[in-house]
């Protein structure tokens, strides 16, 4: 489907990557003025055409909408085919919307190879939303590997003192379950008969024993991904070395990737498969929320304690995904775009106080709302979202998830319920040690107040949580009729008779 | 001049071209100076320009045999003996002003290149063990003096008679080998052998032991494991232009040469063959791809990353079938671009007196000059297997087809290997992009070798966009020349 009668997913793939080839080839760092303002031009834009994606949504059905097929390699049978439905749509959406915050973000902070830095979050905005947009097997797996190269960058070039052991880490690690997943897929090919297409996946008929050879290869792909208990270990290390655009997309994006591949291909591909190892994915979930809820707690650097954050709170999205109804799903789906944004605002956080003290660790920091009142409150704001507070965006999802967690088990959500006693312990001991108390040292003396370039960043970020928060319908009703779909999807057997 | 006569020089017109050309030059060569040696080089690409010219020109649909079905010419023996030409030409570009500066560009590298090439050209179109061998020793010889040209280097040297030494074991391997297949079916034609086999006329006995001496045979000359020993320190000792030429072309002549053996020669014997191929395979993807985490010379890691391509280019050949044998040409011709560009920046970075071919030469490279660190990152993620560059498609196309041949746990393994793999190039791009330069030299290249990098590392990008068009001349040729369906 067209919109003013340009490919719509298309553009919005491509448009970032163009712009980021433009910003490119501004050169060095002369031109670094030029390089930000055409960075910033072609992010919103990138944003502006995503619009019509949800405008134009149609909420009473879950087939593909925006589809686009065009052949790509004949030979085997591969299409450029893009498309969405109610579950992939918003990411799309929330993968354009932190663009400009990001390239907003490095806006002064990034003083060498500017245009590099900005070119590689353009190409890697497009690049994602190809892979939330793919419908072809290899056309996703070519956007989900190589989203790798321009964050392999990112992390290793503009990152922090152990950055390339990060850097290298991360991509090792990615790799590993990616590949792993590309064979799965070759697999998949030759089992329904020479097709790449994921709805053929969805439909294919497959025995136990492979069903659960692939959703283990998948797992590998898509856990470390998210990334699950006990392939999380790459993310601290990688979160602590990214410049603090990189966290942004890291957690804001990124892991989300991870989650949304376990809903397109896991649980679809192989049923059976996921529910009998449901068990397992549950058990690893809850190991997430409460181990390393606790392990969060006794963080000393702010970024590895919100790293850890994250990994806890995934642990929720994937436990939502695998009690297999639809509270569980949709409240999971809320969960992933709201701590899309308030995981991204926390880093921005730490990036705002970084950048005027560089320094991360927690005891370096205190008294900090005596000289920056105005960062205080939206600190104050993005913490109590991450605790999910009621009225904010991290309420929703926790509320929906446990609410589906009851149906199914009460100890399961009796367990799971816990992280809203740890994350509220770690974000706001955090936010205690840092932001009250008597000024620290001479740094928090001398700090200045968010510039209106920062506070524009962060009052968008504010709107977007307080609306979830108070609002969730617009999220929820998108993402209704494509999640019923494929819970009746999923409780079908596809072992074949 | 008869009918028979032109029937049979046709096909064949592109190698009695060349070798006239080489003749010409060799000749020519002798009355100019150093001054004038531009003009043996602009002769040398103008060969390979008419010969293309040539190739397509004479191209027929279907299969053609001539000299009494000792040659052979169909749309794969075109199709490889068309990149041939390409990569000796690149060649030819990339090294034009490192040699000069070494005092290297002399016309006998020119002359013995373009033997090289017809060497290539001969194995490419050979049905006949005589040709095969022919072939492969005029490319042999050819490499061995090219290897020795620097005569006062003691690694050249060294690297030259390790080079010979070896290269004739095999070479002797392969005879022995093929003297076995003549005794059992009484005919050295590939054809007439197959028949021979199907029909059960020859003693199987004696056929698999010649077999083994052929696999160890085309083993050596492809640079497997555990016949893998002289590729490192050949890679390494040789200058690195003849480097890029043993490590290019050279490798779809192999492709040919082991395909028109295997499939087209020894097909009624793959039961046999395919499971010495596998072990040959996994060894190398195991030795090659730990042992260039090693290395700390990039010439010897591309030599141990050659070895790992090679065995997972066997798996191509093992697994059979148009997807099998499709898959492995595309992967020859793809690692031959990539061989090409790695090479080439070796030599766009070295200056005189100076070889950049340490990986600390490489260290921050992305300030030097971003755009070749640019390039020399496709590069490597290409190698790498990493979408959207091309060697995604030739790691893709072999696994798929290994997949559909069923070896589902060499598929898995395979993979495990590229992971490894990955380590080592990942580890190029992080000293270009990640570490400050050791030196701040400037980097002086030609214009026409930096347009050619340029050339190369976007279009390893461009096929990866869109690789659709070369698997199909792969697959179409392939299938058509071996006949298969």
């Amino acid at each position: 489907m067209t919109v003013f009668g340009l490919p719509i997913l298309s553009v919005a793939i491509w448009l970032p990557i163009i712009f980021g080839l433009l910003v490119l080839a501004t050169g060095d760092d002369k031109n670094a003025p030029l390089a930000r303002i055409l960075a910033l031009i072609g992010s919103v834009l990138g944003f502006l055409v995503t619009i019509p994606l949800y405008t134009r949504f149609a909420v009473d059905t879950s087939e593909m909408q925006f589809v686009e097929m065009h052949d790509w390699i004949a030979r085997f049978n591969i299409h450029y085919h893009l498309g969405v439905d109610g579950i992939s749509v918003l990411f799309i959406i929330l993968t354009a919307f932190f663009t400009p915050i990001v390239v907003i973000a490095g806006w002064q902070v990034i003083e060498k190879r500017v245009a590099q830095y900005m070119a590689a979050f353009l190409i890697m905005s497009g690049i994602m939303i190809g892979v939330f947009a793919a419908l072809d097997a290899v056309l996703f797996y070519v956007f989900w590997e190589a989203m790798l190269i321009p964050m392999f960058l990112i992390i290793g070039v503009w990152g922090g003192p152990n950055r390339v052991y990060a850097a290298v880490k991360f991509f090792l690690y990615t790799l590993l379950g990616s590949l792993l997943m590309l064979v799965a897929l070759i697999y998949l090919y030759n089992q329904t008969g020479g097709s790449f297409s994921i709805l053929d996946f969805h439909q294919v008929e497959i025995p136990m024993t492979a069903q659960i050879l692939i959703f283990g290869a998948f797992f590998f792909a898509f856990a470390v991904k998210v990334p699950m208990f006990p392939v999380h270990t790459w993310l601290p290390d990688a979160h602590v070395e990214a410049p603090t655009g990189g966290s942004v997309v890291l957690a804001a994006i990124m892991l989300k990737v991870g989650a949304y591949g376990f809903l397109r291909f896991s649980m679809p591909i192989a049923p059976d498969a996921s529910h009998y190892l449901a068990g397992l994915m549950i058990a690893l979930s809850l190991i997430a929320v409460i181990y390393i809820g606790l392990v969060a707690l006794t963080q000393t650097d702010m970024k590895k304690l919100v790293a850890y954050s994250s990994i806890s709170h995934m642990g929720f999205v994937t436990l939502g995904f695998f009690i297999f109804n639809a509270y569980g799903i949709e409240g999971a789906l809320l969960q992933m775009i709201s701590h899309g944004f308030v995981s991204g605002a926390l880093f921005l956080c730490i990036g705002v106080l970084y950048d005027r003290v560089h320094s991360r660790n927690i005891a370096d920091y205190g008294g900090v709302a005596n000289t920056m009142p105005v960062f205080a409150a939206f600190f104050m704001l993005f913490a109590m979202a991450n605790s999910g507070l009621p009225g904010t965006s991290g309420f929703v999802g926790e509320f929906m998830v446990i609410l589906g967690a009851v149906k199914v088990n009460f100890w399961y959500a009796f367990a799971a319920a816990l992280t809203l006693i740890f994350g509220a312990a770690y974000t706001l001991w955090m936010y205690k040690r840092v932001i009250f108390g008597a000024v620290a040292n001479s740094h928090v003396a001398e700090l200045t107040d968010l510039s209106s370039r920062e506070k524009l960043m962060f009052a968008v970020l504010a709107i977007a949580v307080l609306v979830m928060g108070l609002y969730p319908l617009p999220f929820s009703e998108i993402m209704h009729v494509s999640v019923n779909d494929l819970l009746v999807h999923v409780a079908r057997s596809k072992l074949p008779l | 001049m008869n009918m028979d006569l032109m029937t049979n020089l046709m096909p064949a017109s592109a190698e009695i071209f060349l070798l006239c050309m080489v003749c010409v030059i060799l000749i020519a060569d002798l009355l100019i100076n150093q001054q004038g040696r531009m003009l043996t080089y602009m002769l040398a690409q103008l060969t390979l320009l008419g010969c293309s010219v040539i190739t397509v020109g004479t191209h027929e649909p279907g299969v053609v045999f001539a000299f009494n079905n000792l040659f052979v010419d169909d749309l794969m023996s075109d199709v490889l003996k068309l990149l041939t030409y390409l990569a000796v030409s690149m060649m030819l570009v990339y090294s034009r002003q490192y040699l000069m500066v070494r005092n290297l560009f002399s016309g006998e590298f020119i002359v013995l290149t373009l033997f090289a090439t017809l060497g290539m050209m001969v194995m490419i179109s050979a049905n006949h063990f005589l040709s095969l061998y022919l072939g492969l020793e005029i490319l042999s010889l050819s490499m061995y003096a090219m290897v020795a040209l620097q005569r006062d280097s003691a690694v050249a040297t060294e690297a030259a008679m390790k080079y010979f030494v070896l290269g004739a074991l095999a070479s002797g391997l392969l005879l022995y080998g093929m003297s076995m297949l003549y005794g059992a079916t009484g005919s050295l034609e590939l054809g007439v052998i197959s028949n021979a086999i199907q029909y059960g006329v020859a003693d199987k006995n004696l056929m698999v032991f010649g077999l083994v001496f052929i696999v160890s045979g085309l083993a050596f000359k492809l640079g497997v494991v555990p016949f893998h020993m002289w590729v490192p320190d050949v890679y390494h000792g040789a200058p690195t232009a003849m480097t890029m030429l043993i490590g290019s072309a050279p490798k779809l002549a192999a492709f040919a040469f082991a395909t028109r053996i295997l499939v087209e020669g020894l097909q009624p014997l793959v039961e046999h063959w395919s499971g010495m191929l596998i072990i040959l395979s996994v060894a190398s993807m195991a030795i090659g791809n730990l042992t260039a985490i090693a290395q700390t010379n990039i010439k010897r890691m591309f030599a141990y990353s050659t070895i790992a391509h090679m065995g997972f280019l066997l798996l191509g050949l093992l697994s059979g079938g148009v997807e099998g044998y499709g898959s492995a040409m595309f992967y020859a011709v793809i690692y031959v671009l990539m061989s090409l560009g790695g090479f080439g920046m070796i030599m766009l970075l070295s200056r005189e007196g100076f070889e950049a071919d340490t990986l600390n030469d490489f260290k921050g490279l992305n300030q030097r000059s971003p755009w070749l660190a640019f390039m020399m990152l496709l590069l490597m993620f290409s190698m790498a297997g990493v979408p959207p560059t091309v060697g995604f498609y030739a790691k893709f196309s072999v696994l798929n087809a290994v997949v559909q041949a069923g070896y589902l746990w060499l598929a898995v393994a395979a993979v495990l290997f590229s992971l490894i793999g990955a380590f080592y190039y990942l580890r190029i791009v992080k000293l270009m992009y990640f570490d400050a330069p050791e030196s701040h030299a400037p980097i002086h290249c030609s214009q026409d070798s930096a347009l050619l990098i340029s050339i190369n590392g976007v279009g390893v990008l461009a096929l990866g966009l869109l690789p659709g068009a070369l698997m199909s001349i792969c697959a179409v040729s392939v299938q058509q020349s071996l006949l298969l369906f």
